[in-house]
């Protein structure tokens, strides 16, 4: 579904992006891990048509990218400046909806839902600088997974919430994606997260980035946060990428550079 | 509380009015009637009507209705004008470029200069009376909204194009709210700026209202009357600026409550 070749970027004569590639699947999700400043952002605002990128190419659906792509969705890093402050959590997640074609009483009905599955029911008066940062990032999270975009795009998501909301926050992503069909893109530095959630980890060298290397995770869909942890693939993958994102070598030649 | 912590910080009115009273009745100037000579006629001329009518006196209907006419209706369509302009100006590098040395020069021209002019052009009256009040209130809207709508946030932009906000949409939803804060802040200078030129413009191109008032009455030598017109100008100019703060407040609610926690 995307395809993202020798992709690179430079801000001015610093260059961020030193030729990624790697590609998704329809529904499949995918993490990307990478030290922090190594590009991750640069490579999600791209895939965004947000930035325009030195060189290299994106493919979504068939057809480069270029402008923004209809029936996507992102969730910034920045939850601090991602939601309007002159409207209610409600509203914020309702608003993308109009384009959807859902009349006043669906859109809420929608955003009123995503809000109860990241656990803020009770939360659609508010306005934003009424919550914390967590509640922020959730409702971002659930305009996103309103929207039902078929390529999603999370850039860091759970930074700023509690670890057991980050618990729920992660299975519900899985089950987003195993559900509804979605394509998505997550973004991490966590190591464990991106092994947790991921159906494949892309790990990315410090910048000029370029993949270090592109796992299976093959945990299978259902997973869960005790068992799963303790599984012995999980825990050799999670050391694996560990060493990885520090720059060291793969122990394990096979599963290297083992792209689809 | 409140109240009265309010009441404690107006002792020193007051206190200057008594000092003006004894100063005034001590000099005997006619110039310089005494407050309270000045409150009589205030009375006299505009607040012993009927009860009915909120005590206003058909002098007051006279001098205050034409006057608050101009003022709002001229105040009220510059902001119409400033906003949309504003906005659009704001939103296009290219005809800020091109409009924003017309912008200076103009705002650069002090407006009661332009009274004799607009006087030439137009018709004695409203229609020269409203251009003065509209060329000299546009500018603090329109360089307010230029400014708001040029610092939208960049990711809340990105939003917009994320989720395929149509251009109305983003214009009303993103550009506009963001940019209120400041269009507020232009409104209320203007507010201020109005009622100056109102009065300008009825001294020098009218035929009715307070500032015409004021001018007939400086001519007859009716001093108490002169300062009368005096006082009444600066009470309705604090209450204008009262009742905008109150209307600021409800609207940009938002915008206090994220600024208290950023
Ligand atoms: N708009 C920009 N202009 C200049 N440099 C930038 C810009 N955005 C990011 N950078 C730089 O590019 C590098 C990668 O940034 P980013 O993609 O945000 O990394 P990550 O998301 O992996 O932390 C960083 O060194 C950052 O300082
Ligand atoms: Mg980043």
């Amino acid at each position: 579904m995307l395809t993202i070749t020798d992709l690179v970027h430079s801000y001015g004569p610093h260059r961020v992006l030193g030729g990624v590639s790697l590609s998704v699947a329809e529904g499949e999700l995918v993490s990307v891990v990478g030290p922090s400043g190594c590009g991750k952002s640069t490579l999600l605002r791209s895939v965004a048509g947000l930035l325009k990128p030195s060189g290299g190419r994106i493919m979504l659906a068939g057809r480069p990218v270029e402008r923004t792509p209809d029936d996507l969705a992102i969730v910034f890093q920045d939850y601090s400046r991602s939601l309007f402050p002159w409207m209610s959590a409600a509203n914020n997640v309702a608003l993308p909806l109009r384009r959807k074609g859902l009349d006043r009483r669906r859109r809420r009905e929608a955003a009123m839902s995503a809000l109860d599955q990241v656990g803020l029911a009770d939360a659609g008066a508010k306005y934003p600088w009424e919550m914390s940062g967590g509640m922020q990032q959730r409702v971002s999270i659930a305009r996103a997974l309103a929207y039902r975009p078929s390529l999603l795009l999370m850039d860091e998501p759970f930074g700023s919430v509690d670890a057991q909301t980050r618990e729920d926050l992660e299975d519900l992503v899985l089950n987003v994606c195993a559900h509804h069909g979605m394509t998505i893109l997550l973004i991490t530095h966590d190591i464990d997260e991106s092994v947790y959630v991921g159906d494949r980890v892309v790990v990315l060298t410090r910048s000029p980035a370029v993949v270090a290397a592109d796992l299976e995770t093959r945990l299978g869909r259902s997973r869960d946060q005790i068992a799963t942890r303790q599984l012995d693939a999980f825990v050799r993958l999670r050391a694996e990428v560990g060493r990885l994102v520090r720059g060291g070598h793969t122990t394990e030649p096979t599963s290297v550079l083992e792209k689809q | 509380m409140k109240v009265i912590a309010a009441l404690g910080r107006l002792w020193l009115v007051p206190v200057v009015l008594v000092a003006w009273e004894v100063v005034t009745r001590a000099a005997e100037q006619p110039f310089f009637p005494p407050p309270s000579a000045v409150l009589a006629r205030m009375y006299e001329m505009w607040f012993s009507g009927p009860p009915s009518r909120l005590l206003l006196t058909d002098g007051a209907l006279a001098d205050l209705g034409p006057s608050l006419a101009r003022l709002f209706s001229g105040w009220l369509l510059t902001a119409v004008v400033g906003v949309a302009a504003g906005i659009a100006i704001g939103c296009s590098p290219r005809l800020s470029d091109y409009v924003n040395p017309l912008i200076q020069f103009g705002r650069a021209v002090p407006p009661p200069l332009l009274v004799p002019f607009f006087l030439a052009l137009l018709k004695l009256g409203t229609p020269a009376q409203l251009a003065t009040i509209v060329f000299g209130v546009i500018w603090p809207i329109l360089l307010n909204t230029v400014d708001g709508a040029r610092t939208v946030d960049r990711q809340h932009l990105e939003t917009a194009r994320i989720f395929g906000f149509s251009s109305v949409q983003r214009l009303w939803r993103v550009v506009l709210p963001s940019a209120l804060p400041k269009i507020f802040a232009g409104l209320r200078l203007a507010l201020s700026l109005a009622l100056i030129l109102m009065v300008i413009a009825e001294i020098f191109a009218g035929t009715d209202g307070i500032g015409y008032r004021l001018l007939y009455t400086q001519r007859s030598y009716l001093y108490p009357d002169m300062w009368g017109c005096i006082v009444l100008l600066g009470v309705l100019g604090y209450l204008l600026n009262s009742a905008f703060l109150l209307v600021e407040r409800r609207v940009l609610a938002w915008h206090r409550g994220a600024r208290r926690t950023t």
